[in-house]
């Protein structure tokens, strides 16, 4: 039964996380006054892409062509090790959230490779901007899952956020707070969403991601959103995880309470992203290490 | 009650950061303001074991009152009066300011743990928390130029005693909380007043000039 809900998470990530996307526009419309694009529109424009040939400038190398390649792989990988809140991932063994920090690093590092080797001054500057902010958010991610580690004695993700509420919520509740907190810090980051990059403008002043990718086209964009979607879901299950106390001890019961999560946190995000405006880039980084730091307090609070 | 005194005590680890961090003098008045009213908060937490006495409930709506009302108001004051809307340039930046109020609280759980056992039953937190508010008022007071700030700090500072005072024991006797409390007021009053002598004799009110002065 847990390894059904587990395989049934999966398909779901991989069939409904353009619809993360889509609902997140949606809710930005809606907070603008705007009708606002179908909610399908992430799966048309996947289509579309899917069937279009790829246009390749002649200074760029193998490097170039596998960086899409590496990206989808590297985020199926990552799906396939994260629990959606009670429900466990797929594989799950000692330590996995090592593999998964770093899966998801390789998919950035060929991101960012690909990027250079386009030999374009403009993709070289999102790059250089992507390698800072993530270099401040990867510890932070490190230590919030740490956190929770040490408050449930669990070291595979499925089993810490298995065990996490199990004890009631007294134990582990302001633990938890902080580490959704810095969590949901790390999600926006991570994902290039508004508090850090704007991802509906291409202004150079406001793109980390977006402009790494310019140079892609067809198939290999396609791949890339769809990898970029993946991730999202990603880390709206980590976050999840961690925000959603509840525990059914039903599988099948819990997953629905995890995809309703996972839902709810794309709604928050446009929430977000309706209400604030983008920081500046000087004060990304103190926002990072804001969330750092929460996730240093879990740990300490987790230790006392 | 512990969940709800627990989650309080996260409340003001996290004004403390927010204290650290924000460079807008109106955010860390409100910030001082809702300590204010978590203190209040967490007396009646610790308090809701026995029946709350009337002393208690006196001195915690008299704290939420002078320290959540009265005070930010006297500042938003001395601010408007000063002309001075943000702090910039601390002594120290707010980047590493956050990471060495993280790095104060760890030091405060470390030194903590041999007093646990005299603290309030079900609040093992109480000890380490006043501590690192204590800690990061002091903080604020050596690491910030303008004198509104450094007020902002020794408030702070104030509010972390306050909380130490709970955790030793819940009914203080009423005199000395509020001999505190009226302390307090006034002593903020005063600084006001020389905030804005300050200012008027010198056109801002950055304190470290103020070491160049001579008799």
């Amino acid at each position: 039964m847990i390894i059904l809900a587990s395989i049934i998470h999966v398909v779901l990530a991989l069939s409904l996380s353009p619809l993360l996307i889509g609902v997140i526009n949606r809710v930005k419309a809606k907070f603008a006054g705007r009708r606002g694009r179908p909610l399908l529109q992430l799966y048309y424009d996947l289509w579309k892409l899917l069937h279009k040939g790829a246009v390749y400038s002649t200074t760029t190398t193998w490097v170039f062509r596998t960086g899409p390649l590496v990206g989808i792989s590297a985020v199926l990988v990552a799906i396939s090790l994260v629990p959606l809140g009670r429900v466990p991932a797929l594989a799950a063994f000692d330590g996995d959230i090592i593999l998964l920090a770093y899966v998801l690093g390789l998919m950035r590092f060929m991101t960012v490779l690909a990027a250079l080797d386009t030999g374009s001054a403009f993709e070289g500057m999102g790059a250089g901007r992507e390698v800072q902010f993530s270099l401040l958010a990867e510890p932070a991610l490190l230590l919030g899952v740490g956190a929770l580690s040490i408050s449930t004695g669990d070291w595979s993700l499925s089993g810490i956020y298995g065990s996490l509420f199990a004890d009631g919520l007294a134990a582990v509740a302001p633990t938890a707070v902080m580490v959704a907190a810095s969590l949901l810090i790390i999600l926006l980051a991570e994902n290039s969403r508004i508090p850090v990059d704007d991802p509906n403008t291409h202004l150079e002043l406001t793109m980390i991601h977006e402009v790494m990718v310019l140079d892609h086209g067809g198939v290999d964009l396609a791949f890339i959103q769809y990898a970029a979607a993946l991730k999202l879901w990603v880390f709206c299950a980590l976050f999840v995880g961690v925000a959603l106390p509840l525990q059914m001890h039903w599988p099948l019961v819990d997953l629905a309470f995890g995809m309703a999560g996972v839902f709810i946190v794309a709604m928050v995000i446009g929430v977000i992203e309706s209400t604030m405006a983008r920081l500046r880039l000087l004060r990304v980084p103190q926002m990072l290490v804001v969330s750092a730091v929460l996730a240093m307090i879990a740990v300490l609070w987790a230790l006392r | 009650m512990s969940i709800l005194t627990d989650l309080l005590m996260m409340l003001l680890v996290l004004t403390n950061l927010r204290m650290l961090a924000s460079s807008r003098v109106a955010v860390c008045i409100q910030n001082v303001a809702i300590q204010a009213v978590v203190l209040g908060a967490i007396t009646f937490s610790l308090s809701a074991h026995a029946a709350i006495a009337a002393g208690v409930i006196v001195v915690a709506i008299s704290t939420v009152a002078v320290k959540g009302l009265v005070l930010p108001w006297l500042l938003r004051r001395a601010m408007k009066g000063a002309g001075i809307g943000r702090e910039i340039e601390p002594f120290v930046g707010y980047a590493s300011s956050v990471l060495i109020g993280a790095v104060l609280l760890g030091l405060c759980f470390v030194i903590a743990r041999p007093l646990r056992d005299t603290s309030h039953a079900g609040a093992s937190m109480l000890i380490p928390v006043a501590m690192f508010t204590i800690l990061t008022g002091l903080f604020i007071i050596i690491s910030r130029r303008k004198a509104l700030t450094q007020v902002l700090g020794y408030l702070t500072m104030e509010n972390g005693v306050c909380v130490f005072g709970v955790s030793l024991a819940v009914e203080e006797p009423l005199l000395v909380e509020m001999g505190i409390l009226l302390d307090v007021l006034v002593g903020v009053f005063v600084m006001g007043i020389v905030i804005h002598q300050i200012n008027r004799e010198f056109d801002h009110i950055d304190t470290d000039r103020l070491s160049v002065l001579k008799d």
